[in-house]
């Protein structure tokens, strides 16, 4: 929260400025810098605090309705509180440590996993004059602090002294870096088209409409729709949420590498899954979807944070979505999607993104050329890579018994 | 200023020298990733951002990975201690190797011109550090790929190879 507001922007624009400065305004120079960065600190862990505790029960009404049930309706009016009613229980029961754990990494690895997906929420534009960090190379922050959940995950494995989380751990750590891949590859065709790491920079880039209509937005280009679809499939699989869930697949194994975690430690693990799906989520935003900018012109008059929170809100709302529809996949599938069908398809895309940002120039008639082109070059790769994935694998036919 | 520089010079060589001399591998691992963390925090203190964050994305992020993989696939049992120094030939090869490296890195320090006192950092740009690895480096970098690619072949190959002579559903 640093650039300066100009008076002409509306109230609602402004308003968290002025509720900040508010606050803050009777501190000297570099106190105030200080109680600044922590104000924003407690307001994004409000903020995803909140988030997360209402995602939960979303999802659990959401997956209620689709399976035809209620959902939770007891706790509050239906079922408001109960997200706070989970966290008393989670609180309040007993954290058991295994004898054999290794002690300090059983301990350290839940605060590292929610540590790291916190600092990734450090860079993302909320809105025009909200965020948290500007860093040059804020991309490059936000995957590196991603990457890093890895180990978190290892030494929640390792240090349960227990077989099947140990191996739990070595299948969510090859799913994780199957999928690495991917969703680093997805981005660089977008800094490739906006000449910048920046987060900021990314959004600014994607401002203004053409024919004040269509907004300039990268999901709006054939390589950016394509990268797009390969970035959600792989962030689906990075913060482990169905159909990528292996790691954990509650129904399945005995929850992978938090088998030994109970009580609040698990909590932890639950929350940090939640904060990466919410971080993935707003970097989508970011990187694609235009970040806080509006779809229309006319509709400027809604403050851009609002804009931001719809557009996070639509697509968590569809990994609800996802999750209540498609089953599970099996371990060999997902790591033969990641490198056979999302590497290759993420190479070409950068291709792809490179012929449209050399053929910018390009008017009339040769505009349409650019177009077909590059739809072309999407939609190839992916029906013949899509032929040889499922290859020998036709459609089943089913019989009566 | 130095006061954080000197911070984040203990805590790296501090957590490199504690994973050398720790007995539990994975803890060692673990600690590297620590000094590797350090080593990043000192190129972000230098006003390298690039280059900080793509250390902690390459070597916190995917070669501590390889390690602890390596580390788990070569011990045999959970418990197993690393082994001691077995010998004066392996003490002796070890003390070798490392007055080699220390006398390469020494040789390039000397030789390197270093200002008396270096004035501010330039403000370098990640489309500068592209267009520099592009241009005078692209040597450099095309010899990085095919080595990394070598790796990549060769531990396919010592993966991939002599599965005939230990059935699998051997017990």
């Amino acid at each position: 929260m640093s650039a300066a507001a100009t008076t002409s922007e509306s109230f609602l624009e402004r308003a968290p400025l002025l509720l900040r400065d508010a606050v803050t305004g009777f501190l000297p120079e570099p106190a105030r810098w200080l109680a600044n960065s922590l104000l924003s600190i407690v307001a994004v862990l409000a903020v995803f605090g909140l988030l997360f505790a209402f995602l939960t029960l979303a999802e659990r009404k959401i997956l209620g309705r689709v399976q035809n049930r209620p959902g939770p309706n007891r706790t509050g009016w239906f079922g408001l509180l109960q997200p706070f009613a989970d966290g008393i229980k989670m609180l309040t029961k007993e954290d058991i440590v295994p004898r054999a754990a290794d002690q300090l990494l059983h301990f350290l690895a839940p605060v590292t996993l929610l540590a790291l997906s916190i600092l990734t929420f450090a860079v993302i534009p909320y809105g025009r004059h909200l965020v948290p960090v500007e860093l040059d190379s804020a991309v490059l922050y936000f995957f590196a602090a991603g990457a890093a959940t890895e180990l978190a995950i290892f030494m929640a494995g390792w240090a349960s002294h227990n077989k099947y989380a140990l191996l739990a751990a070595m299948r969510a750590l090859a799913q994780l870096i199957s999928y690495e891949l991917p969703l680093l590859l997805s981005f660089v065709p977008v800094v490739l088209a906006t000449g910048t790491l920046s987060t900021t920079g990314i959004v600014a880039a994607q401002g203004g409409w053409k024919w004040h209509l269509i907004p300039h937005w990268i999901v709006f280009t054939p390589w950016g729709a394509a990268g797009f679809a390969i970035f959600m499939v792989s962030a689906l699989a990075e913060s482990n949420r169905s159909p990528f869930d292996l790691p954990e697949a509650e129904s399945e194994l005995i929850a992978g590498h938090l088998t030994e975690y109970s009580g609040f430690k698990y909590a932890l693990f639950f929350m940090a899954e939640y904060f990466g799906m919410c971080a993935l989520s707003g970097m989508a935003v970011t990187l694609f979807l235009g970040g806080w900018q509006a779809p229309l012109p006319v509709l400027e008059f809604i403050p851009s944070y609002v804009w931001f929170a719809g557009k996070l809100l639509t697509l968590l709302l569809g990994f609800i979505w996802i999750r209540a529809t498609l089953p599970r996949l099996r371990i060999d599938q997902l790591t033969r999607l990641a490198w056979k069908f999302l590497v290759p398809l993420a190479l070409v895309n950068l291709g792809t993104a490179a012929f449209w940002s050399l053929t910018s120039a390009w008017s009339g008639p040769l505009q349409l050329l650019r177009w077909a082109v590059a739809l072309v070059l999407v939609a190839g790769p992916f029906l013949l890579l899509g032929r040889g994935l499922t290859a020998g694998l036709g459609p089943r036919t089913y019989r009566y018994a | 200023m130095n006061a954080v520089l000197i911070l984040i010079a203990l805590v790296t060589v501090g957590t490199a020298i504690a994973a050398m001399a720790g007995r539990n591998l994975l803890h060692s691992v673990l600690l590297l990733a620590l000094a590797w963390t350090g080593v990043a925090a000192f190129y972000l203190w230098a006003g390298a951002e690039f280059a900080a964050f793509a250390q902690v994305l390459v070597y916190v992020g995917a070669i501590s990975m390889v390690v602890l993989f390596a580390v788990l696939l070569t011990r045999r049992s959970r418990d197993e201690a690393a082994p001691g120094p077995a010998g004066q030939s392996r003490a002796l090869s070890a003390v070798m190797a490392a007055a080699a490296v220390a006398g390469v890195l020494v040789g390039a320090i000397l030789r390197s011109p270093l200002a008396a006192s270096p004035g501010p950092a330039p403000a370098v740009t990640v489309r500068q550090l592209g267009a520099e690895l592009m241009g005078p480096y692209a040597a450099a970098l095309l010899a990085v790929g095919v080595l990394l690619t070598v790796a990549l072949i060769g531990a396919v190959v010592l993966a991939a190879g002599d599965r005939t002579g230990q059935p699998e559903d051997n017990p």
